[in-house]
């Protein structure tokens, strides 16, 4: 999925433009199908974009960089998300967070050097009756404590294994 | 389907839908809302397809997979219907035996059904659940009766009957009398008066206006209007067609945030459906009114839910709020005449159209009409969605509803209004909830997030946590709010460090003021509430930190310790096991030891130890 930034798939990239009809103010939506083809915005994509839709280039940047949803950099096998939401907060998320953190040796927003992870918080995923909750690729992992922790990113390391 | 052209048409559909379901006696509604399915819904839903389908009971007992019932801690939840057999906390496994018992034998399986912790009782009606029976549930109460994917079961429980009356009975003007009589306040967090913004847009000069539903929600601990999209997306959508309708609008935007990938599908599938059967697009029900309705995906900021960066989001820009000395219901989206309401406001109007303004405004109190969602987390032992009328007393929604803290732990506080609010102490624990109350208490209604914090909460930990979010969050277009959030941030986290200084106190509450009186929008000019209404009511715990370098509620990392109570210490060696530092110590079944210079307070210990033996002060 990464590294596939040489030669782009333009015809993907037109066909989402296309699907809001090259109007300007579904840009962000547009970012966001992008984003969640790739897993991030490559660079030619904006470009191609900023083109199609007749804005600049630094006018998407702006937004790109603006809302938390967007990356620029490409994302790791398996995508964690720590609900840092007030109800996970009060029942120890932060705590969950740092074990995390220490286990993979990444802080926030950084991926694994062996690209298997990539660590993001989000406020409140709406299941606060189970919080702590750590969501991994979707999946939602309930009353999660520094003791479940290991055990729930070990299934996601040797499943890239296998 | 072909398009239904004429009220009478309508009717004449949902006597024939209503007839179908007749026939289809038993049928077994399953929750499938964010909550539930964490849990584990998804697996319990198809064992119930399979099942039925092997026994072939297709034709006589009907499997409906619906949004949030709201009693999450529960989940999974299922109710028979039409006895109304609730059972919760249901497992894959059960359902062979739930199929062959209560469906088809009539049996009620003990083990599953809610025990009432008061009087020990069990409950098999979901009405009888005291979680469900203390509230008012004219919002949320359909979610538990309707498959959110398939228009025709909001159409049988009466939907789309409020937008046929007032397409044909009713003058545009009428209709905003009626919303003004009601009493109806903006749910979002304002609490604005929905018909008066209606009137002024309707009043707006230009022919272009445009309607927006806000289900941006930001607030970090607060779900309804997502388990409204998600459950019944139809009941926000018909309040968005009448509101077009008495405002001369032709075109409408819900903006939602990209993180509810389930409400963004089940709003796509409910406009294409409207669409299909003719209550959106061109000549709704053959009366000859125009509206249609785009999705739009939020980026995950905060200060989108405010109202001019909603709009500046929406035409692609980056969400920064404007000044507001012109009004969006006169210079709103692109310039035009734009009413913006929260998803749970809309959800209401079909109600008022329906039952009527006088009866609506029986509910509630002097100031504040209706009732309010709330989302009731945090240290609770019934977390989930509850509706109440407003100016139910915090007493009883915290015990009779939420069923008190978990671990006969002491109650401390209940935090409103995410990060624009503040908290209430357990002195007014008896405050009825409403728009005025918890402003005059410090705090604020907001979306409805109402956070329980029981006597392990530090509330400098808590005014903390918000500003933090805040400072994330400003968009950093004014200094007084992207500096001076920054500034107080430092200050709690020094406290929150053992670092804090006599003065310290006095500084915030200085700085807060100038946030307050300088700040361009709303999100500055809210911020300093979570940290004065900790200084007002839980001062002491400030001065604990400042002056004794102690957090008394034992969470600021660096003010505690962690050691293990001999009394309680079996020797089991887990702890000895977990900690990342060797720090711990001990002989087989003798009490451990931890070292504090080896410690870095991580908490593994006390996550794993079952015997209640390690101490954290
Ligand atoms: C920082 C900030 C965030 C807000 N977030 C939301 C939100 O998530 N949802 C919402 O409905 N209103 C939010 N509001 C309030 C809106 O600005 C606006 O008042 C509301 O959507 C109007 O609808 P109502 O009158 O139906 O409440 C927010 C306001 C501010 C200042
Ligand atoms: S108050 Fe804060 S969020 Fe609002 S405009 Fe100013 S910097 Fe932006
Ligand atoms: S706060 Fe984490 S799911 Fe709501």
């Amino acid at each position: 999925m990464q590294g596939e930034t040489i030669s782009r798939d333009f015809p993907a990239i037109d066909a989402i433009i296309k699907k809001y009809g090259e109007r300007k103010e579904f840009l962000i939506c547009i970012l966001q199908d992008i984003q969640a083809r790739y897993g991030y915005l490559p660079r030619e994509d904006l470009e191609r974009v900023a083109e199609k839709l007749g804005i600049p280039l630094i006018q998407i940047y702006s937004v790109a960089t603006f809302f938390k949803a967007f990356s620029l950099r490409p994302k790791g096998g398996h995508t964690i998300q720590v609900c840092l939401g007030t109800a996970c907060h009060v029942r120890g998320a932060e705590r969950v967070l740092s074990k995390i953190k220490r286990d993979l040796d990444i802080d926030v927003d950084e991926t694994t050097k062996d690209m298997n992870f990539t660590l993001k918080t989000v406020n409140c995923l709406g299941a606060c009756a189970l919080g702590p909750i750590v969501e991994i690729d979707g999946k939602y992992h309930g009353n999660m404590n520094t003791t479940k922790v290991e055990s729930v990113l070990k299934k996601y390391s040797t499943k890239m294994k296998e | 389907m072909e398009k239904i052209e004429s009220p009478l048409e309508l009717e004449k559909l949902r006597k024939s839908i209503q007839s179908k379901k007749k026939k289809e006696k038993t049928f077994i509604s399953i929750c499938a809302g964010t909550g539930c399915r964490a849990s584990g819904s998804e697996s319990v839903i198809n064992a119930f397809k399979e099942e039925i389908k092997f026994l072939g009971l297709q034709n006589k007992v009907g499997v409906k997979v619906t949004g949030c019932h709201g009693f999450c801690e529960k989940g999974p939840i299922i109710v028979i219907h039409p006895k109304e057999i609730f059972y919760h906390n249901v497992e894959k496994e059960d359902v062979m035996e739930i199929v062959s018992e209560t469906i088809i034998g009539g049996k009620i399986i003990d083990r599953l059904l809610y025990v009432d912790p008061t009087t020990g009782k069990k409950i098999t009606k979901e009405s009888d659940v005291p979680f469900y029976n203390k509230q008012k549930r004219i919002i949320l109460g359909n979610n538990g009766k309707i498959d959110p994917t398939d228009i025709e079961d909001y159409i049988a429980l009466g939907g789309y009957s409020a937008l046929s009356k007032v397409l044909f009975k009713i003058k545009p003007e009428q209709i905003i009398e009626e919303v003004k009589k009601s009493g109806l306040r903006g749910r979002g967090g304002g609490g604005f008066p929905t018909g008066r913004k209606w009137e002024s847009c309707r009043n707006a000069k230009g022919k272009l206006k445009y309607v927006i539903c806000n289900a941006d929600e930001g607030d970090p601990g607060a779900y309804m209007d997502r388990s409204l999209l998600e459950g019944n997306p139809h009941s926000v959508l018909e309040g968005m067609i009448i509101g077009a309708y008495a405002i001369g609008s032709k075109n409408g935007y819900v903006y939602v945030r990209n993180e509810y990938p389930l409400a963004v599908k089940h709003l796509e599938i409910a406009v294409n459906q409207a669409e299909e059967y003719g209550f959106l697009g061109k000549n709704i029900l053959g009366s000859g009114f125009n509206f249609s309705i785009l999705i739009s995906r939020g980026g995950g900021a905060f200060v989108c839910g405010e109202s001019t960066a909603l709009m500046a989001s929406l035409e692609g820009k980056p969400g920064e709020p404007r000044a507001k000395y012109v009004h969006t219901v006169e210079k709103g989206l692109w310039n035009k005449p734009t009413t913006l309401n929260n998803v749970e406001t809309w959800a209401n109007i079909p109600i008022i159209i329906h039952k009527g303004a006088s009866w609506y405004s029986k509910i509630g109190t002097e100031k504040s009409k209706g009732t309010k969602i709330f989302s009731l987390v945090g240290k609770i032992n019934n977390t989930g969605l509850v509706e109440t009328p407003m100016g139910m007393k915090l007493r009883e929604i915290i015990y009779d509803i939420g069923g008190g803290i978990p671990n006969k732990k002491k109650f401390k506080a209940v935090q409103t209004g995410g990060p624009s609010g503040g908290c209430i102490p357990e002195e007014l624990i008896d405050l009825p909830i409403d728009f005025e109350k918890l402003t005059e208490a410090g705090s604020m209604m907001g979306s409805g997030g109402m956070i329980v914090m029981d006597e392990e909460t530090c509330m400098v930990d808590v005014a903390k946590y918000f500003l933090k979010f805040l400072m994330e969050e400003s968009c950093g277009k004014c200094v007084p709010c992207r500096e001076g959030i920054l500034q107080m941030g430092e200050i709690l986290e020094n406290i929150t460090k053992g670092n804090g200084q006599p003065g310290d106190i006095e500084l915030l509450e200085e700085i807060s003021t100038v946030i307050k009186d300088t700040s361009l929008c709303a999100l500055g000019g809210t911020a300093p509430n979570p940290v004065l209404s900790t200084i007002r009511y839980f001062r002491n715990e400030y001065d604990s930190h400042i002056k004794d370098k102690k957090c008394p509620a034992g969470v600021c990392q660096a003010l505690i310790q962690y050691s293990i109570i001999p009394k309680k210490c079996i020797g089991c060696g887990a702890c000895l096991k977990q900690c990342p530092q060797n720090a711990i110590t001990g002989e087989k079944k003798q009490p451990h030891i931890i070292n504090p210079e080896k410690c870095i307070k991580c908490g593994a210990c006390y996550d794993v130890c079952k015997f209640d033996a390690i101490k954290r002060v």
